[in-house]
């Protein structure tokens, strides 16, 4: 039941209901993730970063685009390798508002709860600890600025882990590929907190941070999609 | 065989090979050796980890308030010393040549690209700036103003220029803005290059290779600690410790030989 309310709202969120894009709100207090991450870095990450993003994807977005009301993976989708400041901002807001229901207070540890979730793990890597690997080594070597990300494969029906570098999100790279959990490993990230070590960041959002439900919910949602679409070819 | 290897060497790059005995102190006196442009005649290249984090030309306070002393330390003692270690690595085993020299062909080169362009990006790098009351003084030369005035029509222009072009929009993530002379030598321009790419790289900018004389790194560890997210500012305030003789002399070298400032470690 708490599943699907929670599908409910990730769809809900991440289908743009809203004209221009919107800052979502932080799903928690700035304080919830210390030490991991500190409250002084979700204040600027937020209230600076991605409202930035935000902003400027709706400054970009004139009435003339035909994107003003488009929801804001349209708005990826339309812009992806055609309007590069317009992209970049408008799949950072993405990337960020994605991030942050990603992570949660006393999250992290296994997804034993998630049965299905973990059992696509240990299929689609071999083991949990494998894939801990896997990710925390695309979050360690992303060169300079990017993103970690374990997507969904609605071709294969499996799980994979992928990086990628500034703004680019998976969705647009492969549309067959629907992030199901992302790490941000852009410097202002973790800079305040680790500064360089940036492997002890990634260590700890892994192990203290991730919102298993959360990811749980986005795999329900993907293969849900997919399911329907293979349904619909065979009509 | 090696002897013919040598001769090429020497023959190709404007700073030779040379022979790294055991008795050679240490890289100070090696840096000294690049910095003056010296070439050492080689028999034969030896082979060991040659690089190393050049130590900074000033305290790490030195330039306050515009950068922070934290940042200068970790910047210099963790960012540019793991670039070090990682090119040493990749380099292993491997005849020694200056950092200048994995430039060109970084791109084909693996690690040299991000590894040896941030070895070399760095060194470059902390050679251009000095403490606030120093750099106030620091003048540039006739050349390098004519250059400046015909490029941009003024200083003023040039730094508004370099800004935009410093601005996250126009970099966007990681990556670094130059001043840079063209081939020729007659003229500069503003260019930026993404993560640890450096415009002495060939096939990073479309005009090819161009010949940094200033840069900025705009990592957000060059600012974080004490920016945040307000890379302009950073920025802006640079301008306070630019150590434009410095600058001059880089120009004046680029012009005359046609080839990157060689740097230390």
């Amino acid at each position: 039941m708490m599943l699907s309310t929670v599908t409910v709202l990730v769809a809900f969120i991440f289908q743009g209901c809203f004209a221009k894009v919107d800052l979502p709100a932080l799903p928690y207090d700035y304080k919830a993730l210390e030490p991991i991450i500190s409250s002084k870095t979700l204040e600027f990450h937020h209230d600076k970063h991605h409202a930035k993003y935000v902003a400027t994807t709706n400054s970009m977005i004139t009435e003339d685009s035909g994107l003003s009301d488009a929801p804001l993976e349209e708005i990826m989708k339309q812009s992806y390798g055609k309007n590069a400041g317009l992209y970049n901002n408008a799949a950072q807001a993405w990337n960020h508002a994605f991030y942050w229901n990603c992570m949660k207070k006393k999250g992290g540890g296994k997804p034993t709860k998630q049965k299905k979730l973990m059992s696509l793990i240990k299929t689609s890597f071999g083991s949990f600890d494998a894939f801990l690997e896997e990710f925390s080594n695309a979050a360690n070597t992303a060169f300079g600025s990017g993103w970690a990300w374990l997507v969904f494969d609605s071709e294969t029906g499996q799980l994979m882990v992928t990086k990628t570098i500034g703004a680019e999100n998976p969705m647009n790279v492969n549309p067959n590929w629907a992030p199901l959990l992302t790490c941000d490993v852009w410097e202002h990230a973790y800079y305040l907190d680790y500064q360089n070590l940036r492997p002890t960041y990634t260590e700890s959002f892994l192990s203290k941070l991730v919102n298993w439900d959360f990811v749980a919910a986005n795999l329900e949602t993907a293969s849900a999609k997919s399911s329907t679409q293979e349904v619909g070819s065979e009509l | 065989m090696k002897l013919s290897v040598a001769l090429s060497i020497l023959a190709i790059s404007p700073v030779a090979a040379w022979h790294m005995s055991a008795d050679v102190p240490s890289g100070k006196s090696r840096r000294d050796i690049i910095s003056k442009g010296v070439a050492f005649a080689a028999a034969v290249p030896t082979i060991a980890n040659a690089y190393t984090v050049p130590d900074l030309p000033y305290a790490f306070d030195a330039l306050e308030p515009y950068i922070d002393a934290p940042t200068m330390k970790i910047h210099h003692d963790k960012h540019h010393a793991t670039y070090v270690a990682n090119i040493n690595k990749a380099t292993e085993g491997k005849p020694e040549v200056p950092i200048l020299d994995l430039m060109a062909d970084a791109l084909d080169a693996g690690a040299a690209r991000n590894s040896g362009g941030g070895h070399y990006n760095h060194a470059f790098f902390w050679e251009l700036m000095e403490a606030p009351d120093k750099a106030k003084n620091s003048k540039l030369s006739a050349q390098l103003e004519e250059l400046i005035n015909k490029s941009f029509g003024s200083m003023d222009e040039m730094k508004s220029q370099f800004e935009a072009k410093a601005a996250p929009g126009a970099t966007f993530g990681s990556g670094w803005v130059w001043v840079v002379v063209n081939q020729k030598g007659d003229a500069l321009s503003i260019v930026n290059t993404p993560n640890q790419d450096n415009p002495l790289m060939k096939g990073v900018l479309s005009e090819g290779i161009m010949l940094p004389i200033l840069g900025i790194d705009v990592w957000e560890h060059a600012y974080y600690l004490k920016y945040q997210n307000r890379r302009p500012e950073y920025v802006s305030n640079w301008w306070n410790v630019v150590n434009w003789d410095k600058v001059s002399e880089n120009c004046a070298y680029v012009v005359e030989n046609h080839v990157g400032v060689s740097v230390k470690g």
